[in-house]
C-alpha cells in the first residue's frame, strides 16, 4: 500500500475540492461507498508511482490498451484470450501496483459475476458430454466449458487492462489523452469535472447516511428507508443543480467562454511507440491470422 | 444491466457504437445550442448525480434490495437529449474508473440506459403526466411508471443483444465465442430480475425523488412541466403512435409458435407443440404426462380473451386488433384509478395535517 493511505481510514474533500484523509471509520451503511472513495484514492498514488506504464505518454498507453482490450474481445481461440488474461499480472507487476488491488478490484469480482453467469453454460451449451456431475449426474460438455472459459477469460482481460489504464494515468490526463484521439473539447471538459463531483457527492451521500443513523435509536423500518433514500437523493439532487449553478458563475468570472485549454504538453518518445507497436502488433496477429 | 467486455461481439459492439453516435452528435449540438456555457458545469453535476445514485442499494419488500439507474429522474428533469449526455458520462467513468461496464461495451450499454431508457422514461411520462400540475399524484405514478418501463426496456435489449450473440458467433464446433446464452434463455433470466427487484427499486426511487422535489422544489418540476408543454406535439405524437401500434398488433400473427415457457397443457399431448418445444429449449424433450402442478394450476382462472382472439369474432386479426384496445384501454382505467386513490389519500394527508 502506498504510503500515507490507511485502509480504515475514509477519505474526505477540502474546500478546495482534493482529496484528503479523514480520521473517522465508515458507517457500515456507507461502507459500500467509502470503500469506492478509497478505492479511488489509491488510485491517485498508484498512478504518480514511477512503473513502467506510469512513465508512458497516455495518448500511448490509451491507444495500447484499447488495442489489447479489442484483441482479447476479438480472439477466437481460448489460449489466446487466456494468453491475454495472463499479460495482465505481468503489466501490473513491472508497474508497481500491488497485484492484490487487481485481484480485489478486478480478479475475484469478475470471476464471480461472470463465472455465476457462464456455470449453466458448461451444461447447457449443446455438445459432447466429456464429464459428469457426481451426484447430479449432470453432462459437461465441451462446447460449454469451452465457452465458459473464453467469456470469463476475456472479460478478466479487457477488465484488468482498464484497470491498469486508470491505476497507471491520473484522471486529469487521461481525460487529456482522449481529446488527441478526436473526443470533443467539451465532453472532454465534463468528463474531468463529472469525477472530480461523483467523489464530492459519494462524500455527501455517505455524510447524510451518518447523519441519520445518529439521530436514530433504532434501525428504520424499510418503508422509512425508502423515505430516507428518497429525500436524501433529491437533496443531493438540489445541491447538484445548485453546484452546477454557482461553479458556472465561477467559471463565467473568471473568463470561461466555453473552451477548455490545457497547459502541459507531451512529446513521446522510443519507449512509447514501442509500447503502442507491441499492442497494435498483437491486435494484428489476432485479427490476421485470427488467433 | 452494465454489458462488461467479452459478452458482446466485436461487430456488435461496432454496430451499438454506430447506432448511439447520431444520438450522441445531436444531443451535444442541441444542449449546446439552448445552454452555452452553461452546458458544461450542469450537465457534469447532473451526471455526477446519476453515478452516485446508482451506489444507494433501496431496501425492497421481502428482505432483498436493489439499485436504480436514474435514467427517468435525468430524463423527466433534463429532457431526454440532456439524459442522453448525462447518463452516457456516467457509463463511460462507471466503465473506465470502477469497471462496471466494458469499453468495448460503452456503446451498448449507452445505447440501451442512456439513449433507448432516457427516451423510453421521457414519453412514458409526458404520455401519463399530461398537463397535470406538478404537485398533482398522477405526476408521481407518471415518474413512478416511467422509471419501471424504462428500466425494463433497457434490460430487454441488454438481453437481445446476449441472446443474438450464440446465433451469430460460434466456433467451428458451435461452442458460443461471446455470451453463450440463446434468446429463449438470455431474455427470462434477464427480465425476471428487472421486472421484479431492478424495476421496482428504479420504480420507487424515482417516485421517491420526485415526491421529495413536489415537497421541496416544485418550480424545478414546473419548469420542466412548461418545457413539456412546449412539446405537447411529443405527447400527441405519442399517443398517435401507439394508436399505430395497436392498429398494427395483427403483424405479431406473422411471428410463427408459442412464446417460450408459455405453453398450454393441451400442448404436451400434441406431437407438433411437442417437437416446437424441444426445438425452443436446446433439445431437451418436454415431460410426456402434463406436469401436475401445471395442470391443477391452469384450470383455476380461464381468461376471458384467451390468446388475443375473441370467441366471438372470425377473423384473427381483428380479434388482435381488438384485443390491444382492450388492453390498452384497461391499463388507462387502472392508471386514472390508482391516480384517484392516491389523490384522496393525499387529501385525507392534508386535511389530518
Amino acid at each position: 500500500m502506498p504510503d500515507g493511505l490507511d485502509q480504515s481510514a475514509e477519505p474526505a474533500f477540502d474546500a478546495c475540492g482534493r482529496t484528503v484523509i479523514s480520521s473517522r471509520k465508515p458507517h457500515q451503511s456507507g461502507g459500500h461507498i467509502a470503500r469506492i472513495l478509497r478505492f479511488a484514492l489509491q488510485a491517485e498514488a498508484f498512478a504518480s508511482a514511477s512503473g513502467l506504464l506510469q512513465r508512458r505518454d497516455p495518448r500511448f498507453k490509451i491507444g495500447a490498451m484499447l488495442a489489447l482490450i479489442i484483441a482479447a474481445t476479438w480472439a477466437q481461440h481460448l489460449a489466446t484470450v487466456w494468453c491475454l488474461v495472463l499479460l495482465v499480472p505481468v503489466l501490473t507487476v513491472v508497474s508497481l501496483v500491488p497485484l492484490r488491488r487487481l485481484a480485489l478490484q478486478v480478479g475475484l469480482p469478475v470471476l464471480a459475476f461472470t463465472g455465476l453467469i457462464a456455470a449453466p453454460a458448461i451444461f447447457l451449451v449443446p455438445g459432447r458430454v466429456i464429464a459428469t456431475l457426481p451426484m447430479l449426474g449432470w453432462g459437461i460438455t465441451d462446447t460449454g466449458l469451452r465457452s465458459a472459459l473464453m467469456l470469463v477469460g476475456r472479460a478478466e482481460a479487457a477488465a484488468g487492462l482498464a484497470l491498469l489504464l486508470v491505476l497507471t494515468t491520473p484522471w486529469p490526463q487521461l481525460v487529456k489523452a482522449l481529446s488527441t484521439l478526436g473526443v470533443p473539447a467539451v465532453i472532454v471538459a465534463m468528463l474531468s469535472m463529472t469525477q472530480r463531483y461523483i467523489f464530492i457527492f459519494l462524500q455527501g451521500a455517505v455524510d447524510m447516511q451518518e447523519a441519520h443513523h445518529s439521530r436514530i435509536m433504532a434501525p428504520a423500518s424499510g418503508r422509512r428507508r425508502r423515505q430516507m433514500i428518497g429525500s436524501a437523493t433529491g437533496v443531493l439532487f438540489t445541491r447538484s443543480l445548485d453546484m452546477g449553478q454557482n461553479i458556472h458563475e465561477a467559471m463565467i468570472a473568471r473568463g470561461y467562454r466555453g473552451q477548455s485549454l490545457s497547459l502541459s504538453t507531451w512529446r513521446a518518445g522510443f519507449a512509447d511507440c514501442l509500447l503502442l507497436g507491441i499492442a497494435v502488433a498483437i491486435l494484428a496477429a489476432v485479427i490476421g491470422l485470427q488467433l | 444491466m452494465h454489458i462488461p467486455d467479452g459478452y458482446l461481439s466485436p461487430s456488435t459492439c461496432a454496430a451499438a457504437y454506430a447506432a448511439a453516435l447520431p444520438f450522441w452528435y445531436v444531443a451535444t449540438r442541441r444542449l449546446g445550442k439552448g445552454m452555452n456555457t452553461r452546458l458544461v458545469p450542469l450537465l457534469s453535476v447532473v451526471s455526477a448525480f446519476c453515478f452516485v445514485i446508482m451506489m444507494f442499494n433501496l431496501p425492497l419488500p421481502g428482505g432483498t434490495t436493489g439499485h436504480a439507474t436514474g435514467m427517468a429522474i435525468a430524463a423527466i428533469l433534463l429532457g431526454p437529449w440532456g439524459a442522453v449526455v448525462a447518463i452516457s458520462m456516467a457509463l463511460f467513468i462507471q466503465a473506465l474508473f470502477f469497471g462496471d461496464g466494458g469499453l468495448t461495451a460503452f456503446g451498448a450499454n449507452s445505447l440501451n440506459m442512456a439513449i433507448l431508457g432516457s427516451f423510453v422514461a421521457y414519453g412514458v411520462y409526458s404520455l401519463l403526466a399530461g398537463a397535470s400540475a406538478v404537485t398533482s399524484p398522477r405526476r408521481l405514478v407518471a415518474a413512478a411508471m416511467a422509471g419501471y418501463v424504462a428500466i425494463n426496456v433497457s434490460a430487454l435489449a441488454a438481453a437481445v443483444e446476449f441472446g443474438a450473440q450464440p446465433m451469430l458467433f460460434h466456433d467451428a464446433a458451435g461452442a458460443p465465442l461471446y455470451a453463450p446464452y440463446q434468446l429463449s434463455i438470455a431474455v427470462p433470466a434477464m427480465m425476471i430480475g428487472h421486472l421484479t427487484i431492478a424495476g421496482l427499486a428504479e420504480m420507487l426511487l424515482t417516485a421517491g425523488i420526485i415526491a421529495f422535489l413536489q415537497r421541496s422544489n416544485p418550480q424545478l418540476l414546473e419548469r420542466q412541466a412548461l418545457a413539456a408543454r412546449g412539446h405537447s406535439t411529443s405527447a400527441r405524437g405519442l399517443a398517435l403512435i401507439l394508436g399505430v401500434l395497436m392498429v398494427a398488433s395483427p403483424l405479431g400473427l406473422l411471428a410463427a409458435g408459442t412464446a417460450w415457457g408459455e405453453w398450454s397443457a393441451d400442448a404436451f399431448a400434441d406431437p407438433a407443440a411437442r417437437a416446437v418445444m424441444a426445438g425452443a429449449s436446446l433439445d431437451a424433450a418436454p415431460s410426456k404426462a402434463v406436469p401436475q402442478g401445471l395442470a391443477r394450476l391452469s384450470s383455476i382462472w380461464t381468461a376471458p380473451i384467451p390468446d388475443y382472439a375473441p370467441s366471438f369474432l372470425k377473423s384473427a386479426a381483428l380479434g388482435y386488433m381488438l384485443s390491444a384496445f382492450t388492453g390498452v384501454g384497461l391499463i388507462i382505467l387502472a392508471y386514472l384509478a390508482l391516480t384517484s386513490v392516491l389523490g384522496l389519500a393525499r387529501q385525507r394527508g392534508n386535511q389530518h395535517a
